[in-house]
């Protein structure tokens, strides 16, 4: 058989079908459609996203065909995919991680369209549908966590729950529409199920669509330079005739960098999943046991974060309207600018302000891990006093220390860089307050701290005070002041801790120290 | 039917080059005369039958995805055992099966509340979730104190906020002694905007 005719039987039944679908019309210019010759390794983040969200549906789909979307026995079936079903957990580990995967790269695709002002004419509704993909994206995160159904799924849902009854008139409908009921149970897991795996992959399955079409319609924006700024009237003659000079084919030019960092991704997963393992389950989803200690999943440690930060008197209308003027913000960030430059080093506010937000979330999220508004709740009976503060102590002030613990002021207070950090750490208490200011403090309470006035007897209190009193460096005098500066609340835990060892601390440091 | 005929002839003198065969070909429709009148017509009716129908099954879709919104759920009276299983000045952690439970529920159905009781015969039951964003909130004997883990409310023994985010103190259910058992009030899940 000669060359031509064994080109003729594979060129045959290729003609037949695109005779009949036209696949390769279609799919010529999605390869080979001209991309700027500058788009360069920035431009590899949504590729990645895109990869993620693939492997997010293979995962999704075959861990559908052993998962329970029941409340009775969700749990068990992951424990039995876990631990049952071959490389089952991997599966789970792979979905989990490939999640948090997609959130990051999401988030970094679209800081770098903000910072190159690539939503500039004529890609505005390439932005905002990436804000809708990115709000289907975390809905699909918070519900997958649901999915999980534990402790941190059932107290999660709760939050939720929480946060949309204090929707005014409303907010009983509401939680019941979110609930499936008056109650967490079996429907609230179905409905999150039901948005889990048909609503929000369908939605974001139409977006991606929608996103990639406009991709193909307005081209890949040039890397930004200075000077070279948009004007809608003359921009996209301008942009086409540049990519019929100096553009390259998507295929294989840019997409070879897409493929070498998705590459490098999907193996990190693997690597990842693999290492680390699936995310939970956690305990079992039964609300009697309440030894829990309910966390959010990373995408949304921020916001935990933040209502525990807001001042009470106005969370209610925070937490209801700050989500819908974010969104709008979003949304609007097209409408506000979209034209001229776009090049960072001309646009230092909108620079400014995308580092703001990006901190602000960051620190948020740092807050939320470490929790320090949160009591330690084993404080009291976990944690050991530290020696220094008992060594050579009365028999009084060893009974304070015990008392001390017994309280569980130790939820609430460090000693020794352990315990609470809701309150002050209590560990130089005597440079700052006078025994009678302790006295006051412990009994009537106060800047959000409980009184204990009823609940510790006279001797108790007496030697609770005859403890703290001690509590000092030792090159330091007591706080003999009245009326001395009562301590403040130590809320960040980026504020460093005393190193102070009980023995001889430097100079400079208890100096440092106290001045604060 | 001419369309078809020029279909195929192209079809076949295609054979054999590589112009892609009829892509691109056949797709221009045939330029009919419009009928107006009769296609208005029909044109308003299709679409009036179809937002007929579309109407009729829009409402038990939305009706079957909304109900949980409209339903009244009563709450009702339920056992939490014998009043001598409170002691006198004490707190005690007390478990129920939800009286509003689906079939698949599973363990979810299980509901947890503290009992106080103030002094013999008088009762305090708080619900499980703390008043700020529903958390379990546990009970400290030693300091008297209730605690959450979520983002730090404390409550006194009587259920009054300590301190902390909370806008208010804990939820209380209503409770009576039938029988020497206390019976409380109990299903919705508490929340701000109508007490349990």
């Amino acid at each position: 058989m000669n060359r031509e005719a064994l080109i003729q039987i594979v060129k045959q039944p290729v003609q037949w079908i695109e005779e009949r679908t036209g696949v390769i019309a279609f799919s010529t210019p999605l390869l080979f459609h001209h991309v700027p010759r500058s788009a360069k390794w920035w431009y590899v983040f949504g590729s990645a996203t895109l990869m993620f969200f693939t492997i997010q549906i293979v995962t999704g789909v075959c861990l559908g065909t052993m998962y329970a979307p029941s409340a009775s026995n969700a749990w068990e079936s992951l424990r039995y995919i876990d631990e049952e079903i071959p490389l089952g957990w991997m599966l789970r580990a792979l979905h989990g991680w490939s999640s948090s995967a997609m959130v990051v790269m999401m988030a970094i695709h679209m800081l770098q369209v903000f910072m190159h002002g690539s939503f500039k004419f004529p890609r505005e509704l390439n932005w905002i549908t990436g804000v809708f993909l990115l709000l289907t994206v975390l809905a699909l995160a918070f519900t997958g966590q649901v999915m999980r159904w534990d402790q941190d799924a059932y107290w999660g849902l709760g939050i939720g729950a929480a946060i949309v009854d204090r929707v005014p008139v409303f907010g009983d409908q509401m939680r019941a529409l979110m609930l499936g009921g008056p109650i967490i149970g079996g429907e609230t897991l179905n409905r999150f199920f039901a948005l889990h795996v048909f609503i929000l992959p369908g939605a974001a399955i139409g977006l991606v669509g929608v996103h990639m079409t406009l991709i193909m319609k307005n081209g890949i924006s040039e890397m930004p330079k200075p000077g070279e700024i948009v004007v809608p009237s003359t921009y996209r003659k301008g942009f086409e005739e540049r990519m019929q000079k100096s553009g390259v084919p998507f295929f294989p030019d840019a997409a070879q960098r897409d493929m070498v960092f998705c590459g490098v991704c999907l193996i990190l997963l693997v690597f990842l999943a693999a290492y680390y393992g699936p995310f939970g389950p956690g305990g079992m989803p039964d609300p009697t046991l309440i030894n829990t200690n309910p966390r959010p999943d990373y995408p949304f440690m921020w916001i935990f974060g933040a209502v525990s930060l807001l001042p009470p008197a106005s969370e209610t209308a925070i937490m209801l309207i700050s989500p819908v003027v974010g969104i709008a913000i979003l949304v609007a960030v097209p409408f506000l600018s979209n034209s001229g430059e776009r090049a960072p080093s001309r646009r230092p506010g909108m620079m400014l302000l995308a580092v703001v937000v990006v901190m602000a979330i960051v620190a948020l999220t740092w807050e939320g891990v470490t929790s320090p508004w949160s009591p330690v709740m084993d404080g009291w009976s976990a944690l050991p006093t530290p020696t220094q503060f008992v060594k050579g102590r009365t028999p009084l002030q060893m009974q304070g220390a015990v008392v001390f613990q017994y309280a569980q002021c130790r939820n609430c207070h460090e000693l020794g860089g352990f315990g609470g950090k809701r309150g002050p750490a209590l560990d130089e208490i005597a440079t700052r307050m006078s025994p009678d200011q302790i006295v006051r403090q412990v009994q009537q309470g106060g800047g959000n701290m409980p009184a204990f006035g009823k609940n510790l007897n006279s001797a108790q209190m007496t030697a609770i005070v005859g403890f703290l009193s001690t509590l000092r460096p030792a090159n330091e005098a007591d706080s003999t002041i009245p009326g001395a500066q009562l301590p403040l609340p130590i809320k960040s835990p980026l504020v460093l801790n005393s190193p102070f060892t009980g023995t001889g601390v430097p100079a400079e440091i208890s100096a440092g120290v106290s001045s604060r | 039917m001419s369309d078809n005929t020029n279909a195929e002839t192209k079809k076949e003198g295609c054979a054999g080059c590589d112009c892609g065969g009829g892509v691109g070909a056949g797709g221009s429709l045939p330029a009919v005369a419009p009928q107006d009148a009769r296609r208005g017509f029909m044109f308003k009716f299709g679409a009036g039958l179809l937002g007929i129908g579309g109407l009729l099954a829009a409402v038990p879709i939305v009706g079957y995805i909304v109900g949980p919104a409209r339903s009244r759920y009563r709450n009702e009276w339920v056992d939490l055992g014998a009043t001598t299983l409170y002691p006198s000045g004490q707190t005690r952690f007390a478990t129920f099966l939800n009286p509003i439970r689906q079939p698949t529920d599973g363990d979810a159905a299980k509901t947890a509340c503290w009992v106080r009781c103030v002094e013999t015969g008088k009762f305090q039951v708080f619900a499980i979730n703390c008043a700020h964003l529903g958390c379990p909130v546990r009970w400290f004997e030693q300091s008297k104190l209730f605690m959450c883990p979520c983002h730090g409310g404390v409550y006194y023994q009587d259920g009054t906020r300590a301190a902390g985010p909370p806008p208010r103190g804990l939820f209380e259910y209503k409770w009576k002694v039938e029988g020497g058992k206390l019976l409380i009030d109990a299903g919705r899940l508490p929340g701000l905007e109508e007490s349990v």
